[in-house]
């Protein structure tokens, strides 16, 4: 039966009845990244440097050198980014199941609600009202919050700072309780700079996304990109981060198959 | 031919404004293009436009219908440089900005001025100084690097090398970057007409030239600045364009609030590059801490080395 399933999804991609769309904004310099107060440690942006261009330094051959942070671009947080997921087992880059880095796609859409307000939060109500529709998210499914900021192709208009700080969408506080408690997903997804809101640190408890869900062993995306693209339900993702050893987090590749 | 009040007879340059022979004229010290020490024989009084002589143009860096670029101006330091050199006449000032999504007090009030175009420069990203330079490389007469990243730290205050790296990134391989990209453009210029290419000036630290162990991973990344300003230099003057290196103490910002003073205003330092830059000399070191250290040093650089750590 799923050797089958597989022999059919081979057929319908080859066929085009598959799609495979692109979650991931391109790594360029100028792409925006998490900015700390400038007393603490910061990400590094991308940097790319030219090893060589069939040139001098190497003439048959085009190769650069880049550097990033692990939390730079489209990325992938594991559990022990956050202090509260320091101590689970299988929490970091080399060690999470890769069983749980494929897997089905429930598309929240907030981009009315995001363009209306850049502060807009994801309540339990909202989520129970987009499952009344489109039926209940399944145990061990990816949430991603759809809020077309992906589409502000201007780094001032998608870091959103004012004299008070970041203005960006995500989820309440308690519905990140729920999503974990009562609906078992693997994971949340968005596609601002982080998968909290800008002004998450005022919430209780600061930075609840990232509090709650690596504190229960799940994993977040952020900084995704086409959301807009992917169904309410019936897509599959693909975010594998590097193996890097005992990385918090990495660059992705994010992927989703969807019926065309 | 001119005789010294002190005795000797000597070939010197002369001052369009001087009058015809024989009459008094005071005689200066200044460098040619090429880095020599030569004297200039001025007139006694003040003429019309004195800052305009061609002899007088070519040994001196005067921003005056120059065109500058002033690498980074979201800094106090930047955006006083950036005044000044307009105030001294400069007639365009390309003002860099990184990180535009950061907002910081006087940037708007300063693009707000005629002559100043802002453009996008980060110094830690290649892409992004080979795209500024491809746009305007060819039209700076006068790069004022005033880009840093300075934190306060030594080795035993804060663990692993992130932070140090960025000062370095920027402090060291961003002079790199920038030296590679204008470099040759500035060099090709240096004789190009009446305001020709001219001169470069790193905003270095009094602390290039003896580590400071309170900011030493800072100092570090200066002191390879100044190495690395040396090689700038001899490579620039092939070019006739100089290499003014600035060593100021501590400046009176963020960084340095922790500091007693005397610290250095960013519009004192401001007032000293532009003084450099109308004396065509290449090292300055302006306020009064910067002037202390430089005595300590050429006295004992040993000595100060070890007064500085206790």
């Amino acid at each position: 039966m799923a050797a089958s399933t597989l022999i059919s999804l081979a057929a319908d991609l080859a066929a085009g009845r598959i799609r495979v769309v692109d979650l991931t904004q391109t790594l360029t310099p100028e792409f925006p990244q998490i900015v700390l107060p400038p007393e603490f440690g910061q990400c590094l942006p991308f940097r790319i440097e030219e090893v060589s261009r069939y040139d001098e330094r190497g003439p048959a051959w085009y190769w650069n050198n880049f550097s990033c942070g692990e939390h730079t671009g489209t990325h992938f947080d594991a559990p022990i980014h956050w202090v509260s997921g320091r101590d689970l087992p299988n929490n970091a880059t080399d060690t999470v199941p890769v069983q749980e880095l494929v897997g089905a796609a429930c598309v929240i859409d907030c981009s009315q609600e995001a363009a209306a307000d850049a502060d807009f939060l994801l309540t339990t109500d909202l989520v129970r009202r987009w499952e009344a529709v489109h039926g209940r998210i399944p145990p061990r499914a990816w949430v991603l919050m759809r809020t077309d900021w992906s589409k502000r192709t201007d780094p001032v208009a998608y870091q959103n700072y004012d004299a008070t700080g970041q203005h960006t969408p995500g989820p309440a506080a308690e519905v990140v309780r729920f999503l974990i408690e009562e609906r078992d997903i693997v994971g949340f997804g968005s596609e601002a700079i982080g998968t909290d809101a800008g002004q998450g640190y005022h919430l209780r408890p600061p930075y609840p996304c990232h509090y709650y869900m690596h504190g229960a062993g799940r994993y977040g995306l952020q900084c995704l990109a086409n959301l807009d693209l992917l169904p309410p339900t019936g897509a599959v993702i693909f975010c594998a981060p590097l193996k890097i050893m005992n990385g918090s987090g990495s660059p992705i590749r994010a992927l989703a198959l969807v019926p065309a | 031919m001119v005789r010294l009040d002190v005795g000797p007879t000597l070939v010197v340059h002369l001052h369009g404004g001087c009058a015809a022979p024989p009459s008094r004229v005071r005689v200066d010290a200044r460098l040619d293009k090429s880095g020599q020490g030569v004297l200039l024989a001025f007139p006694i009084d003040e003429v019309p436009n004195m800052a305009d002589d061609r002899q007088l143009r070519e040994m001196t860096c005067d921003p005056k219908f120059r065109k500058v670029l002033v690498t980074d101006g979201k800094t106090g330091v930047g955006q006083a440089v950036a005044r000044a050199v307009i105030d001294a006449g400069a007639d365009l000032v390309w003002v860099g900005y990184a990180e535009p999504w950061k907002q910081v007090p006087g940037f708007a009030e300063l693009e707000a001025l005629p002559q100043v175009a802002l453009l996008p420069l980060d110094l830690s990203d290649s892409r992004s100084v080979k795209q500024a330079a491809a746009e305007i490389g060819g039209k700076v007469d006068i790069l004022i690097n005033t880009a840093e990243v300075h934190r306060t730290q030594g080795i035993a205050s804060r663990s692993g090398v992130e932070t140090a790296r960025a000062e370095m990134d920027v402090n060291y391989f961003g002079l790199l970057r920038l030296a590679q990209e204008f470099g040759p453009a500035m060099r090709s210029r240096g004789a190009d007409g009446q305001s020709s290419a001219t001169a470069w000036v790193n905003l270095l630290s009094i602390y290039a030239l003896c580590n400071y162990p309170a900011h030493g991973t800072f100092c570090a990344s200066k002191a390879a600045a100044l190495s690395l300003s040396q090689c700038l230099r001899a490579e620039m003057r092939q070019g006739g364009v100089r290499v003014i290196n600035a060593f100021p103490g501590p400046i009176d910002d963020e960084w340095n609030q922790a500091l007693p003073p005397p610290k250095l205003p960013p519009e004192s330092l401001a007032k000293a590059l532009v003084k450099a830059l109308k004396d065509g000399v290449e090292d300055v070191y302006p306020g009064d801490v910067a002037q202390e250290w430089l005595a300590r040093w050429q006295d004992n650089p040993k000595v100060l080395e070890r007064e500085v750590s206790l």
